[in-house]
Formats: C-alpha cells, sequence, structure tokens
C-alpha cells in the first residue's frame, strides 16, 4: 500500500515551488513512501496529554534596545541580487498572464 | 610533512606566543600541506593563499606591536563553508549559491578574527549541511584520511578530513543531527556539539532552526575546548543564543578526570545494526572509565529509538520554511527570467536547478508534514516526541552525571554505498540525534580501531545543557588514559598520505 502518490507529489513539488520533471516525481514519490513509512512510528508513543516541544531553550520575547546601528548600503545590498536596476532588486513580473 | 603541520594548536600557539614560529610560517606550512594532499582528500571548496597570508601577517604585526593576543593567535582554521565571510565565497555546498560573496561576517567568524585565528578556507559538506557523507555537496566528495575509498562523514565532512589529514589543526562545524560528532568519530579526531544556544547562529546558513549548533573540531580534546571558547558566548545578534557565561571548558579539559563521577550507559544504543568493532571499542571505553574512578550504571532512555523519525519530522520541517528564502530575487542563482515567465515561475525553475535530490527531497518531506491534514499525525506528534526524550535525558540526569554511547553504529562506509538509499544514510545519526533534540551538550572522542576493518570508533559523551565543561573533562580523561596505552594518539595509526609534489 502507497502512503503517498505521485499525484500528491505533484502537488508538494507546487507549494515547495519546485519545478520537477516526471522523473523524479515518480523516483521522489517511491523515496517519500518509504520515508513517511518510517518516520510514522512517532505516532505509536505520542500521547495526547504530552506537550509538544518546538524549541530547546524555553525563550520568549526577546529584545535588543531599539538603536540606530549601521546597515549595509544599497550598493552592498544588491552586490549579490541575479539582476538590479536603479539601486533596486530587478524581478520577473509578479502577476500571471491572464491576471 | 612539515614538522609545523603536526602540532595541535595549543603546541602552535605556544610556540609563536615564545617567538619560535612565526604566523606566516605556520600559514605557509599548512598551505603547503593543502596543496600536497588536497587534491586526494578534497577537504576544501576554497582556499585562497593571498587572503590566508594577510592575516598571518596581521596577527604578527599585533604580536609584534606588543599587543596582547590570545592562544589561539596565529592557529589556523578550516572553516565549514555554511558561515558567512565576506572576503570568501560562501555557498553551504550548493549551486544554488555558487560564487556567493557575503555582505557581512557570521559571528562564529567574526569571533574567529578576534581571537587571531588565520581561516585558512572553505571547507566541503553536505549541501544544506543535509547529510552524513559530505557525498551530497553539489561540487565534489571528500575522502577519509583512513582510507581514502570511504566517507568522512557529515555533513560537516570537509572539515573532519582537514583536520584528519593533517591540512588543518583546527576546523569549525555545525551539528543539527549529528553533523559534528558522527564525521569526528570516522576520521578519529574530537568534535564537539555545545548546549544549543551557547554558540551564535547569526551568519550560520540555517538548515533546522531549532537544532544547528556551531561546534568545534580538533585532534585533541584540549584544542577543541579552545576554540569552543573561543568563538561562544552570548550573541545579541542572535535570540536564540544563551545569556550566560561561557562553560570552563579549557579548565575542564586540563582537569582531565573523572573521579566521583556516575556515568550512564545508554541502553537502547547497542544490539543490532552495531558493528561489532564498535560494540567492542566502546565496552572497552567504558571498562576504562571505571577502572578510572567512574560509577558506571545501567541507564534506560526509552524514548531514544523514537529520536530518528522524530527527527526526520522536525528538520525537514523547519528546512521546508527556512530554504523558502532562495527565491530567486536578492542573491543567488536565478535560472529562465527571459521576460515571458513569472517570478513563481522563475523561482520553481530556480530552485528546481539549484538544489540537489536530498534538498529536494528534505523540503518536500517537510512540506508534506506540515500541511494541513498531516501536520497533526506528524510534526505534531514529532513535537511530542521530543518532550518524551528531553523527559528521558531529565530522568537520567537525576541519577548520572553524564550519559555514554557509541557515536555512530558503524565506521566509515564506503563512498557510494547509502547515497541512493536515503533511509540508510539517515542511521548514521541514529546516537546523536537525541542531544540535538533537548539541545544539550555532547562530544565524540575517539576510542580504538575496530579489528574487523580498522577504522576509527567514536565515543559519545552527553551531559546536561549547559554542563559542556563536564563532556570535556571526562572525553580529556579517556583521551589521556587511552593515549597512555596507545603510546600516542589514535591519529598516529592512520596510514600516511602521499605527498604530491608541487
Amino acid at each position: 500500500m502507497s502512503a503517498i502518490t505521485r499525484d500528491e507529489v505533484a502537488h508538494l513539488a507546487r507549494l515547495s515551488r519546485l519545478a520537477l520533471g516526471e522523473d523524479e516525481l515518480q523516483r521522489l514519490a517511491a523515496q517519500l513512501d518509504q520515508i513517511i513509512s518510517a518516520v510514522a512510528r512517532v505516532q505509536e508513543v505520542a500521547a495526547e496529554e504530552i506537550p509538544p516541544t518546538s524549541h530547546a531553550l524555553p525563550l520568549t520575547n526577546v529584545y535588543r534596545p531599539d538603536e540606530v546601528r549601521p546597515s549595509l548600503s544599497p550598493g552592498q545590498a544588491l552586490a549579490g541580487a541575479p539582476a538590479a536596476e536603479e539601486q533596486r532588486f530587478r524581478v520577473p513580473r509578479i502577476l500571471d498572464e491572464e491576471a | 610533512m612539515n614538522e609545523l603541520v603536526g602540532k595541535g594548536a595549543a603546541e602552535l600557539g605556544a610556540l609563536m606566543a615564545a617567538g619560535e614560529a612565526s604566523a606566516v610560517e605556520v600559514a605557509q606550512a599548512h598551505l603547503d600541506r593543502v596543496a600536497a594532499v588536497d587534491g586526494e582528500i578534497g577537504a576544501f571548496l576554497h582556499v585562497d593563499p593571498e587572503t590566508v597570508l594577510a592575516q598571518a601577517r596581521a596577527v604578527d604585526e599585533r604580536r609584534a606591536a606588543g599587543d596582547e593576543l590570545g592562544p589561539l593567535a596565529g592557529v589556523p582554521v578550516a572553516h565549514k563553508d555554511v558561515f558567512t565571510t565576506r572576503d570568501m565565497p560562501t555557498t553551504a555546498g550548493s549551486k544554488i549559491l555558487e560564487g556567493w560573496r557575503p555582505p557581512y561576517d557570521a559571528t562564529v567568524t567574526a569571533r574567529l578574527r578576534a581571537a587571531g585565528l588565520v581561516i585558512l578556507g572553505k571547507t566541503n559538506m553536505d549541501e544544506f549541511a543535509m547529510g552524513s557523507s559530505t557525498e551530497n555537496s553539489a561540487y565534489h566528495v571528500t575522502r577519509n584520511p583512513w582510507d581514502t575509498a570511504r566517507v568522512p562523514g557529515g555533513s560537516s565532512g570537509g572539515s573532519s578530513a582537514a583536520v584528519a589529514a593533517f591540512e588543518a589543526p583546527l576546523a569549525t562545524g555545525t551539528d543539527t543531527g549529528g553533523s559534528i560528532r558522527q564525521p569526528a568519530a570516522v576520521t578519529g579526531i574530537v568534535g564537539a556539539k555545545p548546549t544549543y544556544g551557547g554558540s551564535s547562529r547569526y551568519g550560520l546558513i540555517a538548515f533546522a532552526s531549532s537544532l544547528d549548533t556551531p561546534g568545534p573540531f580538533a585532534r585533541n580534546v584540549l584544542d577543541a575546548a579552545l576554540l569552543q571558547e573561543a568563538f561562544s558566548g552570548h550573541d545579541p545578534m542572535d535570540s536564540t543564543s544563551v545569556d550566560r557565561p561561557v562553560p570552563p571548558v579549557v579548565e575542564a579539559a586540563r582537569r582531565a578526570d573523572v573521579a566521583g563521577l556516575t556515568v550512564g550507559v545508554v541502553k537502547e544504543f547497542a544490539g543490532d545494526g552495531y558493528q561489532p568493532g564498535v560494540s567492542a571499542r566502546f565496552a572497552e571505553a567504558v571498562a576504562l572509565l571505571e577502572s578510572l574512578g567512574a560509577k558506571v550504571v545501567e541507564v534506560s532512555c526509552p524514548h531514544f529509538t523514537y529520536a530518528m523519525p522524530a527527527y526526520y519530522l522536525i528538520a525537514p520541517s523547519e528546512a521546508s520554511s527556512n530554504l523558502a528564502r532562495f527565491d530567486a530575487m536578492r542573491f543567488g542563482l536565478r535560472v529562465g527570467d527571459d521576460g515571458s515567465r513569472s517570478a513563481e515561475e522563475v523561482m520553481a525553475l530556480t530552485r528546481a536547478q539549484g538544489f540537489g535530490p536530498e534538498v529536494k527531497r528534505r523540503i518536500m518531506l517537510g512540506t508534506y508534514a506540515l500541511s494541513s491534514g498531516y501536520y497533526d499525525a506528524y510534526y505534531g506528534k514529532a513535537q511530542q516526541v521530543r518532550t518524551l526524550i528531553a523527559r528521558d535525558f531529565e530522568a537520567a540526569f537525576e541519577r548520572v552525571d553524564v550519559l555514554v554511547s557509541p557515536t555512530t553504529p558503524t565506521t566509515a562506509f564506503p563512498i557510494g554505498e547509502r547515497a541512493d538509499d536515503p533511509m540508510a544514510m539517515y542511521l548514521a545519526d541514529l546516537c546523536t540525534i537525541p542531544s540535538n533534540l533537548q539541545g544539550n551538550a555532547a562530544i565524540s572522542v575517539p576510542c580504538g580501531l575496530a579489528d574487523e576493518d580498522g577504522l576509527p570508533v567514536g565515543l559519545q559523551i552527553m551531559a546536561p545543557a549547559l554542563g559542556d565543561d563536564r563532556v570535556y573533562r571526562v572525553g580529556a580523561a579517556v583521551e589521556k588514559a587511552l593515549e597512555d596505552r596507545w603510546g600516542g594518539p589514535l591519529l598516529a595509526k592512520a596510514p600516511e598520505l602521499a605527498e604530491a609534489a608541487k
């Protein structure tokens, strides 16, 4: 029995913003199926009354003083950009054709 | 091999302080060693001799000017390519960041510089620190100096190989599920995972933020303690940084005794799946601890066997969120921006081309575990298991001062053996993951060679959060006793690498 189908993997790829080919989808479906069956063991022990732990340290609301500090210049911030124009990041169009 | 290259970090620091060697001489000796052996080992992704020598000259000038310098001033360090460096490319082993020059230094980088350490270069790693063999690097494989047909562990395998091959006396790494301790174990060196929050994550390219911990590699316990001390401590730039004094790890490494300590042997980390040579060396190390005066008891941590499945839900979930920043807009690779495609299409094409297979697997797995309808059954349950594991540790540390286990179930495996089998690869971190889930301190120290293959075995020592000094104290005691027995360090038994002619 398969826990995860090729179509489900295609949906996950869309959510993950990964343009995967048919080969990759097939391969990942098999691998994710195997991994998910193995990690599903967590369901054996975790009873409802156990609180979840999200972090090693129970810290909340860590603040630093609200002070102006030096930061990157526009040149430094744009130095690694794939494309820049007029001191801004140049990006592909945001909306789809039909929008 | 130049004699400076054979020396440890503390020893080199003392030589330079005494004026018997300059930082430039020490740096040049290590650059020569890298040039001679790294063609075969492949520990480094980037080494620029000019940048290295400029750092070394600056240390010599500061010393000549009478500046007060720390114990590691002028000592070379190999720096994992997951830490940002202003003067060197930073890729995290990924094509999506090929050639990226960060505009800022990580806190760990800045502290290495402030301590006068000379950054020798950036070391190879599994892409985004996801892996246990360094085979997931998008650039090249790294070979284990003990047997070049085998992996050096991972994800910090470039760092472990560099130190074991005498290319550097020290290296940095990051440990999310064992990525320092496991490579240290399989290359016969020392590697420590500090308490979570004890070392800063600022400028560390994130994999799983609730687990990622920078830590040291060295050829002996004292050197590892000196490096950990140099880059640790509170950092206001990291909101999960612990605002407490750094545990006295150097003093503990010098103390090197186990008098009055109770050592717990984790019952669950033995039996099926453990290589006989690993089990044999581990049993001897436990007997050794007893002979040195420790009280040894067996401790059951029943939920530790669920740590691996919980980790492979929690870490990919956090990764799928963290890696969303690689969107082809502000830095890194951009593919297919031909004017006809939308930002979303460019993003998906870039990520498909820029990420390797393991990174894609983990992003997909994390997306699955976090998606509505599955969240409670997977991510939610894994977080509850995390609580149960923390409780196992708390109960154990009420009875014992430290817990011990083998660091890894097997010695270094052959390159290629597990590359196409993700589940087999994940087993390498079986014993190291619990400490990451609780966020406590742990170390791996060499404890001998497995009879069946002659490869190094690591002993893992775990202590409560902020008990880093305890793991160094016990680790140093084991090291001292074993080196007395062996007549020198374990690494002296490694085959000598052929040096390529200049």
